[in-house]
């Protein structure tokens, strides 16, 4: 079987016996039903001891599965009469990021994500989800757009980083990131944003300032990736395990500190297992946002915006140390 | 009482004469990094840190910007208590804080508060590269968001010298939302229609580029600073070709349109000076 990641290797081997024995039985004459339930029994343990105990590590390889759903995935399954809309007017159209408007539940919407590739051709296309100055200024043309018209937008966060390219540098994307961060800030329209893979540093911020911010159960948002933390930090990249361990990235690790607003479970396996059924958890955590977010007048969406970016960090006083030191 | 907790263990000083004393490169000599000319400490000084032969613009504490800068005895300094807590549990994390902190005498990468530059008061956050990198980590990015808050409030404008090498790591995602929060900031901050001057020095890279560093009403930079988003050998490696060597510098941004100006050391004040005067109508020097 492919795609199979290391830390579920027993429960997928389990699991293709059990289909083994079950062919046999079907086959042959010899009753397997007694085995079968009690492999069954077997794999059920089994996967809540492997799914309930994911590492930081393993979370990060689910979020990173070549199989995991993508933007247009969930766009498609959660939206109606999506049309998708492209450039930034000012330079060209930036695939690893989409865009476009929509229905949810009846009523308009703008949606924007990162897009990763599902092959080698379409991820060449789509420079493999990683943007360049272009792909942000064309989510904030659609942004705009959407606060004329006064529509939600539904952000997906999907990427590795913004690319870090000579191109990119010469056409500003320091510039098209920051422009980014204080334009949503201002919007006065909701925002939601979701990390549904991985939330890869300012390239993934660009798109995700808003009222909401949510996290597929297996998904990561850092400062840098593993493999770059453990290259600065130990200048050694094949301590990305343990990076990962002590960065703080996964979606439980982001709702201690308080940055996100909540985590939508996945189930055992991941996104990729039932796409339909993680779409509409999915669903639900917009529509009841939408709800919430759709009693406020614009100032007050905005106030509310504020106080959510004020609060988020860690400080203490030099006082307050030396006190507890004593 | 506090105070005297305060003041009795030198090493958590924020403005600490003696330790600024020891930052000072030993011996009244200097060589510039650049053209390996020897000068005199103090010649140096006098020309603003700017090598006479050369010009290149040495690394400046906060502090001495703040003293090239500001009018005598109109600053002062805000938040000068807040220090970083350890959210992740980096291990030796505190002790290097503390070490910058004894180095530099400055409680955090950053300096702010309030002064006059010729007579125009403004609001002003000046970072220092030898804390840290400069990078940004919860105490950055809440002295900074803070500072525009109170200029938002006492209706001043805002002034912002960069240097930094990015978001912190040993704070992980902290860091990387101190971006948006000092966005979320300056985003409240323009709406009410305050002035931000964004001034970039040698270096301004990564996260702080990437959020408050480009977001100025006007951008300037010093000549050669290095600013970009991505660091130049993460390019290398990724288009597995030789970068131009003036790549990211304040020149190269400057040619490709991402400036206002390029401005020597020598035009600082008198650059700022305009621009504030230009905006702001009831100063001494009008």
């Amino acid at each position: 079987m492919k795609n199979v990641l290391p830390f579920e290797k027993p429960v997928v081997e389990l699991r293709e016996k059990i289909a083994e024995l079950k062919k046999i039985s079907g086959d042959s004459e010899v009753d397997l039903s007694e085995e079968i339930s009690r492999l069954e029994n077997r794999l059920e343990q089994l996967e809540n001891e492997v799914y309930e105990n994911m590492t930081p590590w393993d979370r990060v390889q689910m979020a990173r599965h070549a199989e995991r759903p993508t933007t247009l995935d969930y766009i498609e399954r959660l939206f109606t009469d999506f049309l998708e809309l492209h450039g930034d007017r000012y330079y060209s159209d930036d695939e690893a990021i989409v865009g476009g408007i929509a229905k949810f539940e009846g009523k308009p919407v703008t949606v924007v994500g990162h897009q990763r590739g599902k092959d080698t051709k379409e991820n060449i296309r789509r420079n493999f989800g990683m943007p360049h100055p272009e792909g942000y200024r064309k989510a904030l043309r659609l942004m705009n757009q959407a606060e004329k018209f006064n529509r939600p937008i539904i952000s997906f966060i999907d990427t590795k980083g913004a690319y870090p390219g000579k191109a990119a540098e010469e056409r500003g994307q320091s510039e098209a990131i920051a422009k980014n961060l204080m334009e949503m800030a201002g919007l006065t329209v909701p925002i939601i944003c979701i990390v549904i893979g991985e939330g890869g540093s300012g390239g993934a911020l660009g798109i995700s300032v808003g009222d909401k911010l949510y996290m597929l159960e297996n998904s990561t948002y850092s400062v840098i990736s593993p493999e770059g933390a453990a290259a600065l930090l130990w200048k050694d990249s094949n301590l990305a395990r343990k990076a990962a361990e002590s960065m703080k990235i996964t979606s439980y690790d982001l709702q201690e500190l308080e940055v996100i607003d909540g985590v939508i479970e996945e189930v055992h396996g991941g996104a990729h297992r039932d796409i339909e059924g993680q779409a509409a958890k999915i669903k639900e955590v917009i529509k009841s946002s939408l709800e919430e977010l759709n009693q406020l007048s614009e100032s007050e969406l905005l106030e509310k915006r504020w106080q959510k970016y004020q609060q988020i960090g860690s400080t203490t006083s030099v006082l307050k140390r030396e006190e507890s030191e004593e | 009482m506090l105070r005297d907790i305060f003041s009795k263990k030198r090493k958590y000083a924020t403005i600490s004469k003696q330790a600024e004393r020891e930052d000072v490169p030993e011996g009244l000599m200097v060589k510039c990094p650049s053209c390996r000319k020897i000068y005199y400490r103090k010649e140096l000084e006098k020309n603003k840190l700017v090598c006479p032969n050369c010009d290149h613009h040495h690394t400046m504490s906060a502090k001495e910007r703040i003293d090239s800068l500001m009018d005598e005895g109109t600053f002062e300094e805000w938040d000068v208590q807040l220090t970083s807590d350890n959210p992740l549990e980096f291990p030796d994390y505190i002790e290097k804080v503390e070490k910058d902190q004894r180095k530099t005498g400055m409680n955090e990468a950053v300096m702010t508060g309030k002064g006059n530059i010729n007579g125009f008061e403004t609001a002003i956050a000046v970072m220092d590269s030898r804390f840290r990198m400069g990078s940004m980590g919860s105490v950055v990015g809440e002295k900074i968001t803070r500072a525009i808050e109170t200029a938002r409030e006492e209706q001043l404008p805002i002034i912002i010298f960069t240097a930094s090498g990015g978001a912190r790591m040993q704070e992980g995602v902290l860091s990387l939302m101190q971006m948006s929060k000092t966005s979320v900031a300056l985003e409240r901050f323009s709406r009410s229609g305050g002035l931000f001057i964004s001034y970039m020095t040698h270096p301004t890279t990564g996260g702080v580029s990437a959020s408050f560093a480009s977001l100025g009403d006007f951008n300037f930079a010093e000549p050669k600073a290095l600013i970009g988003f991505a660091g130049r050998r993460i390019i290398e490696q990724t288009i597995r070709e030789k970068l131009p060597d003036d790549f990211q510098t304040a020149e190269f941004l400057y040619n490709h349109g991402q400036l206002d100006r390029v401005v020597h050391r020598h035009e600082m004040k008198s650059t700022l000076t305009t621009v504030l005067d230009i905006h702001q109508s009831g100063g001494d020097a009008s």
